[in-house]
Formats: structure tokens, sequence, C-alpha cells
């Protein structure tokens, strides 16, 4: 159980940081009653935030994961959740292997 | 409770089942990414008790993984702060957009709620709410099991990490790529949701080349953002 000051500092400042982010999210978005143009930059939200956080892994990391990326893409089109990232996790551990 | 719409009122405890049955799949490729993290931050020198307290207190992967990739002696602990803020600034838009959809239920349970939110949980409660009403077992049940989930396998990350080696060479850091992939999938059902992930992926990755990560994220999400205003069109049946 040891824990130095500044690790302890850096945990709650990080903490601090993330749970600010989402009250404010939580304390704004309840006073919102949004439609037309404003109501589809809200529901863009999820598909945007998600494909942002991946998106330097798929296109500037190396050619494994570029491919890797494609083809969990595909298999996105028609499998279930956990065979997305089966396939996934495969793919990179082969292509990875080949590119040595 | 009266006034409340009469819906078939789902029993708590097969709304707890069903939020725990659609993030089973987020939850086991979470395990990977949290020993990895539990993994490089124990070879960082932080102890277990200490893994698990930043995984319970901060509880976002995202900015987790940073954070320890930035750790060196002495911390740099504003730098990680900054950073840590500037990856879940998005939260404050995925907490704005669900905010709404979570209304009826009790301070208490959204203030806990939202602490357990991440990114795999809240990507499957916005498309719920696109069917049906939240429920609090559902949100926050489930969001609390997703919680003890990545709390506990980052601990044993910690314990594990010097005798497994890197979890990289076993794809576990893909785990993350891929379900935000398979996410994403779920929601794009038109020709504009595509559009709009274009526009944020290629966004994403010009500001990743150029000012560098974090900011990528805030770029995307904008760009995504932007792209669902321009294409937008009134739907027909809305029409004064």
């Amino acid at each position: 159980m040891s824990l130095d000051v500044t690790t302890l500092l850096a945990i709650l400042g990080m903490a601090l940081a993330t749970y600010a982010c989402r009250l404010t999210g939580l304390l704004v978005g309840a006073r919102l009653a949004l439609a037309g143009r404003a109501k589809a930059a809200l529901d863009a939200i999820p598909p945007a935030v998600l494909t942002a956080v991946i998106a330097p892994t798929l296109f500037a990391t190396g050619w494994p994961e570029t491919l890797a990326g494609a083809v969990t893409i595909l298999a996105a089109l028609r499998l279930p959740l956990l065979g997305v990232i089966a396939t996934g996790v495969a793919a990179i551990v082969a292509l990875r292997l080949l590119a040595g | 409770m009266t006034g409340s719409p009469p819906d078939s009122s789902p029993s708590p405890l097969s709304e707890w089942r069903e939020g725990i049955a659609e993030l089973a799949p987020a939850m086991i490729a979470a395990m990977p990414l949290a020993l990895l993290y539990g993994a490089i931050a124990a070879s960082k020198g932080l102890s277990p008790f200490a893994v698990a307290l930043s995984s319970g207190l901060v509880f976002a992967g995202g900015a987790q993984l940073a954070a320890i990739e930035m750790w060196t002696s002495p911390v740099p602990v504003a730098a990680i702060v900054l950073s840590t803020l500037l990856i879940n600034a998005r939260y404050v838009l995925m907490a704005a957009s669900l905010a709404p959809k979570v209304a009826h239920m009790p301070l208490w349970a959204r203030l806990l709620g939202f602490h357990v939110l991440a990114d795999e949980n809240w990507a499957l409660a916005e498309r719920r709410a696109a069917m049906r009403r939240l429920t609090l077992p559902y949100f926050l049940r489930a969001g609390a099991v997703f919680w003890l989930n990545w709390v506990a396998f980052s601990w044993a990350g910690a314990i594990l990490g010097p005798i497994i080696g890197d979890p990289r060479r076993f794809g576990a850091d893909f785990a993350f790529t891929a379900i935000f992939i398979g996410l994403v999938a779920s929601f794009v059902t038109t020709r504009r949701h595509i559009a709009v992930v274009v526009a944020s992926a290629a966004a994403a990755t010009l500001t990743h080349w150029t000012l560098g990560s974090p900011w990528h994220v805030l770029a995307g999400a904008f760009a995504g953002m932007g792209m669902a205003v321009l294409v937008w069109v009134p739907a027909p049946e809305a029409a004064p």
C-alpha cells in the first residue's frame, strides 16, 4: 500500500479533471432542448468522438495497424461486437508478426 | 410512481441483466487493456494499490494510458493533469448528449452514474436511449460492474505484469481500437453518418500529424459535428 505524495497528487488531479468534464456535460446537457441542425450536431457526437480517438492508430501508426483496421471495419459490418474484437486482435498479431 | 408514462415497466433484474449482457463484449475487451495499463504502470514504479486507486478514481482508459506513458521520475503532475483534461474534454460533449436521457433519474444516481461513464457504456446507453427509456439498473448498476471490471483487471495487471511480459505482444492494445470500430459501426446507419465519420477521421489524423495528441480528439469531434450540420436535411414529416 505504498503511495508517495506526488503519485497521489497526480492521481487526484487526473480524477478531478475527468470528473469535472463529466459533471460539466451533465449540468449543461440537462438544460438543452435542441432541434434541427443543433440536434444533428449533438447526435453526431458519439460516432465523431469514437472515430477521432482511434483515427491516429488507424492512419498514422504503421501499415499493420491500417490493414488490421480495414479488416476490423469489414468484420464490424457483419459480426457482433465480440467477433469484431477477436478479428481485430487476431489481425494485428498476425500482421505485426509479418512486419517483423 | 404516479404520473409516470404507462410503459411496460421492465423489472430491475431484467434491466440489469440486459445491461450486463450488452456490456459483456466491452468488458472482455477492457480486460487486456486494463492488464496493459497495470503492467506498464507497475514497470514505472506504481504499486498495485496506486494502480487500482487511479483506475477507480479516474476511470478513463485512454487518459490513463496516455498518463502512464508520460510517467517519469519526477512525475510531471501538471503535464499529466493537462493531458487528462484535454483527452477527456470529449466527456463534456458525451455527458451533455446523454444528460437529457437520464434526467428522470435521481440526482445521486446521475452523479454516480456519470463517474462510471466510459466510452463503451456511454455509446451503448446512447444506442439504447434511441429505442427505449434508460433505467437506473441498466445505467448505474451495469456501469458499476463495468467500473469494477476495469479496477480489478488493472490491479491484476500491476501484479501479473512482471510475470507475463509486454501485453502488446498479444495485441492487447488493439482491442481498444477494435471495440471502438465496432461501436462506431453500430451508430452508422445512413450516408450522412458515413460523412460524419469520414470528416472526424480526416480531421483527427491531420491534427495528430500537426498539433499532436491529444488535440486530435477535439478536432475530430468538432469536424464530425460540423459535417452533421452541413449535411443535415429536415425530416420530411417534420416540415411545417
